[in-house]
């Protein structure tokens, strides 16, 4: 790599504790990210049995404030925005005219005439220039917050009782509004206080398990980096890199993006379409989302193959000699044992229980097609 | 990061330990951990002739698949069946019970010192 791409890369305000850690980094939508600390695997049965942490300091969060907020991401984006109550986030997709995704989203109604719009770090200009061009007609003011804020991850089942354990994170009246982190919602959000600063606390995750997102101004990371590992360390939290992190979503069947949505793929391909409110009177894409994708368009479907070759990322899915679809991610699955992935297939061949063949480097593997997501998290007690 | 200083090695990350015409090979400890965890491994068949460079199989982890090159040119006298049945020998002890193949070495190979292979990997 030149020296000139190196220093564009950016990184987080957690980077020196990653280091000190002992983990090996890789590039991940322009930001140098810990992709492992010690073991995928180790990292991955962690989150599913214990709890893992996560710096996801990489993903973008941009402000939208002002009197016509809540209407102008009814207009700029593929759901309803408006009428999220407060302190409460939503999954969305930011589309464009042809009914293509740019980036799929969470926002969050982070106080009255505010959302906060977390995105993806690769597509953290593409959602900014889209969200300004949008805003011709709307009394707004965006701001890209992202190198002020740093993003922590906890997740797994012991997840409450680490944050409960942590010192210096405190509910705070004024901040909670009578939540509590054993009464928070998922896809709800509090305030809690920490070193004199407010922090967003959302039950929210990319894994598949109970767990938190927590916000934090910059200045503030390293503390409360430190203060939830000490707290989770009793309890079996590990530090997780990128590389759970994709083997944990991907279990959960949650897409990624670049992998399973993108330009050329409309919500419903996906799996996504109830994610797009269609009764609005105007968003951005509602003409291309009403005519639909063509009829014979590709779907999102899982798969589960033999053996302990895992389909990945652009290998064929064949019906004999035809070529019915792609790979857009897969892994041996840690949890399960077995191969899985997610391919767009032909419409023909979406039904569960169909069994096809996946071209792995020149061997064919028997595949059936299954529904997502493949793992799924035992009810709470 | 380990580099016996006894082996020799080659740019795709593999290591040899030369005994008379029977060379012993596997991948470098630098390989197994850019890799991560190895979850499976696809091993050429005794009595198989490689050639130097050519691809002779597979080391996947969750993450990654990686090829495995012929290091030198000669036939597999023995592949280790212990690391196709637990795959992740490969990262705990990538130079000793991690090994791959055995091959009777045809001719001379061409192969790095631990020092060049140090210096390749930047360590």
């Amino acid at each position: 790599m030149s020296e000139s791409l190196l220093a564009q890369l950016q990184y987080s305000p957690l980077h020196a504790e990653h280091v000190a850690l002992g983990a090996a980094f890789t590039d991940f939508g322009g930001w140098q990210m810990p992709v492992r600390y010690s073991s995928d695997l180790a990292e991955h049965h962690a989150v599913r049995t214990a709890a893992g942490i996560f710096d996801i300091s990489h993903m973008a969060e941009i402000s939208v404030t002002g009197a016509d907020a809540g209407a102008f991401l009814d207009y700029a984006l593929a759901g309803r925005l408006s009428t999220l109550p407060l302190l409460k986030a939503k999954y969305s997709l930011l589309l464009d005219e042809q009914g293509g995704i740019v980036d799929d989203l969470i926002v969050y109604a982070s106080a009255e005439a505010e959302y906060l719009v977390v995105a993806n770090a690769s597509n953290r200009h593409a959602v900014v220039e889209a969200l300004v061009a949008r805003q011709t007609d709307f009394e707004v003011q965006l701001s890209d917050l992202t190198e002020h804020l740093a993003l922590i991850a906890v997740q797994g089942p012991v997840s409450r009782s680490v944050l409960e354990a942590t010192a210096g994170l405190d509910l705070r009246d004024d901040l909670s509004r009578g939540r509590t982190l054993d009464t928070l919602g998922y896809y709800a959000a509090m305030g809690m206080a920490f070193e004199g600063s407010s922090v967003l606390v959302a039950r929210t995750g990319y894994t598949g398990e109970d767990g938190f997102e927590l916000y934090v101004e910059a200045e503030h990371a390293v503390a409360l980096w430190r203060s939830l590992l000490a707290a989770g360390e009793p309890r079996g939290l590990v530090p997780c890199g990128l590389a759970a992190r994709d083997t944990l979503r991907l279990e959960a069947g949650m897409p990624l993006y670049g992998h399973e949505l993108g330009l050329s793929i409309q919500p419903s391909q996906a799996g996504l379409g109830r994610v797009v409110v269609t009764d609005k009177s105007r968003f951005v894409g509602k003409a291309a989302i009403e005519a639909g994708p063509a009829p014979d368009a590709r779907v999102l479907v899982g798969l589960t193959t033999e053996g302990r070759r895992a389909p990945r990322a652009d290998y064929p899915v064949m019906l004999g000699d035809i070529e019915v679809g792609l790979i857009t991610s897969g892994a041996l699955s840690p949890t399960l044992g077995y191969p899985v992935a997610m391919a767009f297939v032909d419409p023909a061949v979406r039904e569960p229980g169909t069994v096809l063949e996946v071209d792995v480097r020149g061997t064919r593997v028997a595949a059936t097609v299954v529904s997502l997501p493949f793992y799924q998290r035992k009810a709470a007690s | 990061m380990s580099v016996p200083n006894e082996l020799q090695y080659t740019a795709e990350h593999e290591w040899v330990r030369l005994d008379g015409d029977v060379a012993t090979v596997g991948i470098t400890q630098y390989a197994a951990d850019a890799l991560g965890d190895v979850v499976y491994v696809d091993l050429p068949k005794v009595g198989a002739a490689m050639t130097a460079g050519s691809i002779v199989g597979e080391v996947e982890s969750t993450k990654s698949v990686g090829e495995l090159y012929a290091p030198l040119d000669g036939e597999v006298v023995e592949a280790n069946d212990a690391v196709a049945a637990a795959p992740e020998t490969i990262n705990s002890d990538p130079y000793g019970d991690g090994w791959l193949v055995k091959v009777r070495v045809s001719g001379t190979p061409a192969l790095l010192s631990a020092d060049e292979y140090r210096a390749l990997i930047g360590g």
